[in-house]
């Protein structure tokens, strides 16, 4: 047992300048990550800046009553949840069509010109897809008033004011951004399934829509179910960009806009509510947190291998 | 897939070029409305093929703006600062999680992987980064939140290093009386180059594209603001005034930034990414492949 002991403690010694190198590592997460992590008792507390966060009185679950007393609550985890459900249903849907078309395009450089252009998107800062947006979006000088709706000999929307057809938008322009990577995803597991199965099944004389209903599917089945237990388990979590600068923050369209994501922002930074904020975040953390958990505990069941840990 | 049908073949052709237009039509609209002239982007809006087009916007915004020269300076200061940094923090954390002989290493792994698990959220990062390091209005708050060492990063550079950089090697380099940095930088470092521009590619879009940073945390010291940052004040402002004047508020029209010159702003603010973009794609599609999935 001693010498056990003393040999664990040589070993430790011997590796001193790997725990040097460890150090500034383990300084940021405990400020980025850990600290933030004990932060979330903010959430119980009523914060009072003359005396300081760590002094400031305990407020139980107040925070959180008043948080769900407010209709904010309602439209913002509906919001949050019903877009995350749009996307992860099209957008994977999306992925695995343009993955299998990419697949049986032969022509290599096709193939390839298409993997670059389709990624370019993806490229792009949120910013930078606002001003897309508004290029088309804008009310007078506007691509879709301009040139679009006459055309269809509709009258000129102003679109930053009405909030219905923002769900539709929202979901055209994250399918936008996504779609290369998604569907990149998927075409790097296609192109791993083994080629003689499809010979064997166009031997005994499988149709197209065979080879891909009984052989591409059934070999994809486990990345996409990977990938959709994955976005479960963020399934309370938004894009802030896409909710919040994509739509310029208009408050006409909080109620087709709104996310946890830009509630916690917006009650933090713009209405000094930091109550209802830290309350909706921590809402948000733990049930990520759990989502997460029960999620991989569902991967694992599926597939050892590729479930997170 | 086998088949003969040339149908089949075709429509996958028709689709995946539809896909293409629609990937590139948004960015063509961008791109086309940065050379039209003013007077045509008045009476027709912003169009695909513009009848009349120059380069005035782009002379303007190098004659005339100092503001976006400055901004631009800056993101490439903090991306290249952070890039750096960040790159730095995750060689040196993954490389002694790649040493199988050291104690202690599971309890760090998991130390690093319980972030990808649980965070605290906004609320108190911003308290934290604000309230005890006074980071608000600094050029630090601009690169340490969030961006500075991905968990992520770290797991796929020492996958990288246990399967890719022989065992063998860095024992060799050892046992020759290297020490564990001398191995790290003579051995490890030289034949990890290929995850290493993976990461740094990926850290640079990263920085480039970020502007959440200066939303949060940069109040007073504009003159700290990157390009994103720049280019999202420049729209709040105008989409400000065009509402005032739709709801009928006296605006003098003259104020509006030209919007030809908005427009070659954000060419210009994309400009690096896809410039480098093309030589990288390959290492692009490989960090996205082996980052997501298998982890």
């Amino acid at each position: 047992m001693r010498s056990d002991k003393k040999k664990l403690i040589r070993r430790i010694r011997k590796c001193w300048p790997l725990y040097l190198m460890l150090v500034p590592g383990i300084v940021y997460l405990i400020i980025n990550n850990y600290l933030p992590m004990f932060g979330v008792l903010i959430a119980f507390k009523k914060v009072d800046y003359s005396v300081g966060i760590l002094k400031s009185p305990w407020a139980g679950f107040s925070n959180f009553t008043y948080l769900f007393a407010s209709k904010d609550a309602y439209i913002m985890f509906r919001n949050t949840i019903l877009y995350n459900a749009a996307f992860i249903l099209l957008g994977n849907l999306f992925g695995l069509i343009v993955a299998i078309a990419l697949e049986t395009v032969r022509k290599r450089f096709f193939r390839n010109a298409a993997q670059v252009i389709i990624l370019i998107p993806y490229l792009l800062s949120t910013i930078i897809i606002s001003y897309i947006v508004y290029a088309f979006l804008n009310e007078q000088n506007g691509f879709m008033n301009n040139t679009v709706l006459p055309i269809l000999h509709m009258d000129p929307v102003s679109w930053y004011n009405v909030p219905a057809p923002w769900p539709v938008i929202l979901t055209v322009v994250y399918l936008w951004m996504s779609i290369g990577y998604t569907s990149i995803l998927y075409y790097s597991t296609l192109i791993g399934i083994d080629k003689t199965f499809y010979e064997a099944a166009v031997v005994d004389g499988a149709s197209l829509w065979q080879q891909i209903a009984r052989i591409t599917l059934p070999c994809m089945k486990k990345t996409i179910i990977i990938l959709l237990i994955l976005a479960v388990g963020r399934i309370c979590y938004s894009d802030f960009g896409l909710f919040y600068q994509v739509p310029m923050h208009s408050g006409l369209l909080y109620k087709t806009t709104q996310t946890i994501d830009t509630f916690v922002y917006r009650a933090l930074l713009e209405q000094n509510s930091i109550g209802r904020s830290s309350a909706a975040g921590l809402f948000q953390s733990v049930l990520g947190f759990i989502l997460v958990v029960t999620t991989n505990a569902v991967v694992r069941k599926v597939d050892k291998e590729s479930s997170l840990f | 897939m086998i088949t003969k049908s040339r149908l089949f073949i075709a429509l996958q052709y028709v689709f995946l070029i539809c896909l293409i237009i629609a990937c590139i039509v948004p960015f063509w609209l961008l791109i086309a409305s940065s050379f039209t002239t003013e007077r045509e982007l008045i009476e027709h809006g912003y169009s695909l093929f513009p009848r009349e087009a120059n380069l005035d916007a782009y002379r303007y915004l190098m004659a005339a703006s100092k503001g976006v020269l400055r901004a631009y300076m800056m993101s490439i200061i903090i991306a290249g600062t952070g890039v750096l940094t960040s790159i730095t923090l995750t060689v040196l954390f993954a490389y002694p999680l790649s040493r199988q002989y050291l104690p202690g290493k599971q309890i760090i792994s998991f130390f690093l992987f319980f972030t990808m698990l649980f965070n605290g959220g906004l609320v108190p990062t911003y308290m934290i980064y604000t309230r005890l390091f006074h980071l608000k209005d600094s050029l630090f708050a601009m690169i340490i939140p969030g961006l500075l060492m991905n968990p992520f990063n770290v797991i796929m550079m020492r996958t990288y290093i246990t399967s890719n950089v022989a065992n063998e090697v860095i024992e060799a380099a050892l046992i020759d009386g290297a020490g564990e940095f001398k191995s790290l930088i003579h051995v490890v470092i030289p034949l990890s180059k290929p995850i290493i521009g993976t990461l740094a590619l990926m850290s640079f879009i990263g920085y480039w594209n970020n502007w959440t940073n200066g939303v949060y945390y940069i109040q007073k010291r504009t003159d700290l603001y990157g390009i994103q940052n720049y280019m999202k004040n420049v729209l709040d402002s105008v989409s400000a005034l065009q509402n005032q004047i739709a709801n009928g508020v006296g605006v003098d029209v003259t104020d509006l930034p030209s919007m030809g010159i908005r427009m070659a702003l954000a060419v210009v603010g994309v400009l690096p990414v896809i410039l480098v973009y093309p030589f990288f794609q390959k290492s692009f599609v490989k960090g996205i492949t082996i980052g997501s999935v298998k982890g």
